[in-house]
């Protein structure tokens, strides 16, 4: 939209989450700069970078948490300024927040779960399985 | 040509002050203002990402919960996963994103030229997600890697007629003979009495070596990494047994979001046919706002898939 066919209409790129209505009823949104973009994607390619670089030295336990981190750290650029999520309509970020927290308690409370089971448990083919392999 | 166009009726304000947006073809009769509908699509989508990715958790949840409780059947099969390939497509997708969100900007901006060509890239990034897709997955399929019971793996009792298929291919991928092979493997199994009603229970402990984990592995002194890449040799039985239900959660996984890529790819083929039209432009540009949140949660789901598929160790 050029300004030639709304004349004193212009694109803010600070304006707020929630639209603006003009006078003349038009609608301002927020545009994202152009630098933004290309800055979040240089940082999510070395983030990329990173995740593979970090696999070359064992962390032990923390190797999971490691790669989790980063993940995580790409995932929030990439809803808060490809998603447009920050400057957004807030609520929008409660229905993300929610089905993560879900997510996660499914997944926790299932962990869990399966860490009450009996540990040593054999799958029903397991004892032929032994002893094929010793030539019984 | 206009969505809501002929359902819009010209109905006369109370106090005239909106009565121009009922001109608006887009603006569908139900909605009072353009950002209104805007935004009222907008947490529409956002509640349907809020699905996907509950969808998706369930599948995450069977990736948490197999390797927790089996993390050297995990160890050992992702071996078989191109590291490169997951890594390309981790790019491919990441660049995707970026040439949708810059359409995006363009659809608001009345870009109609730069949207044109921001789809039509981000279409590309998606094809060549999936080509590079294809090559893996039939790569697996000629080692006879499937997702079920046909997998080179899977172990029924018929172990032994595919042991010289799995080490055939074991030395090809893992090139096992150029490493040092230890002397004794790191991890040996323990075989119990088979007399022993109580194998398998919780009396193992009883006959078992203290430094035997549950599994029924020796626990490895050093790092077993320092041994050279895991062989199937140094699984136990047990884990021998679940090494093909990590093919099944990778290709559920990886083939879900696959199914999603596909999907994307028609969506944007849509918009960019919408957008030659003159569809969109600044004061309607949901269609493409809204489908690029989809393509986003798309790159999202293979960002966390990369990492914990392919980067095992």
């Amino acid at each position: 939209m050029t300004t030639a066919t709304h004349p004193g209409k212009h694109y803010d790129a600070h304006d707020t989450s929630t639209p603006v209505v003009d006078d003349d009823g038009h609608v301002h949104v927020h545009v994202v700069p152009l630098k933004i973009l290309f800055g979040v994607y240089f940082i999510l390619v070395l983030a990329t970078i990173a995740t593979v670089a970090v696999t070359w030295k064992d962390f032990g336990q923390l190797n999971i948490v490691i790669a989790l981190a980063i993940a995580v750290f790409k995932a929030a650029l990439v809803i808060l300024y490809f998603m447009h999520l920050r400057w957004d309509n807030l609520f929008n970020g409660v229905i993300l927040i929610s089905a993560l927290a879900f997510v996660m308690t499914f997944i926790g409370v299932t962990i869990m779960d399966s860490g009450q089971y009996k540990q040593n448990y054999v799958p029903p083919g397991t004892r032929q399985m032994i002893s094929s392999q010793n030539g019984i | 040509m206009s969505t809501a166009a002929s359902n819009v009726a010209v109905i006369e304000a109370p106090h005239g002050e909106v009565d121009h947006n009922h001109h608006d073809p887009n603006l569908a009769h139900h909605f009072d203002t353009p950002e209104q509908q805007a935004q009222t699509g907008k947490l529409g989508m956002w509640v349907f990402l809020g699905t996907e990715i509950l969808m998706f958790g369930g599948l995450f949840c069977a990736y948490s919960v197999y390797r927790h409780n089996h993390p050297e059947v995990f160890e050992y099969a992702h071996q078989y996963l191109n590291k490169t390939l997951g890594a390309i497509n981790t790019l491919v997708l990441i660049t995707s994103s970026l040439t949708m969100a810059w359409g995006v900007r363009a659809s608001q901006l009345g870009q109609k030229k730069t949207l044109i060509f921001m789809l039509v890239l981000t279409l590309l990034g998606a094809a060549g997600f999936m080509v590079v897709k294809t090559i893996e997955y039939r790569s697996k399929w000629n080692e006879n890697i499937f997702i079920g019971h046909g997998n080179l793996f899977a172990a029924d009792g018929a172990e032994t007629k595919n042991k010289a298929k799995v080490e055939g291919l074991e030395e090809e991928v893992l090139h096992t003979h150029e490493e040092t092979k230890p002397a004794q493997p790191v991890l040996t199994t323990v075989t119990p009495e088979p007399a022993d009603p109580n194998f398998g229970g919780v009396d193992q402990a009883k006959i078992v070596p203290p430094n035997v984990t549950p599994a029924g592995m020796v626990a490895p002194e050093s790092s077993a990494a320092a041994e050279g890449p895991l062989t199937y040799e140094q699984l136990g039985p047990i884990q021998r047994h679940r090494v093909y239900t990590f093919f099944a959660i990778y290709f559920c996984m990886t083939g879900l979001h696959g199914i999603h890529v596909l999907v994307g790819m028609g969506l944007i083929s849509w918009l960019v046919i919408r957008s030659a039209r003159n569809e969109f432009g600044p004061s309607y540009f949901t269609p493409v706002d809204l489908i690029g949140l989809y393509w986003h949660l798309v790159d999202l789901i293979w960002i966390f898939l990369f990492p914990l598929l392919y980067l095992i160790h």
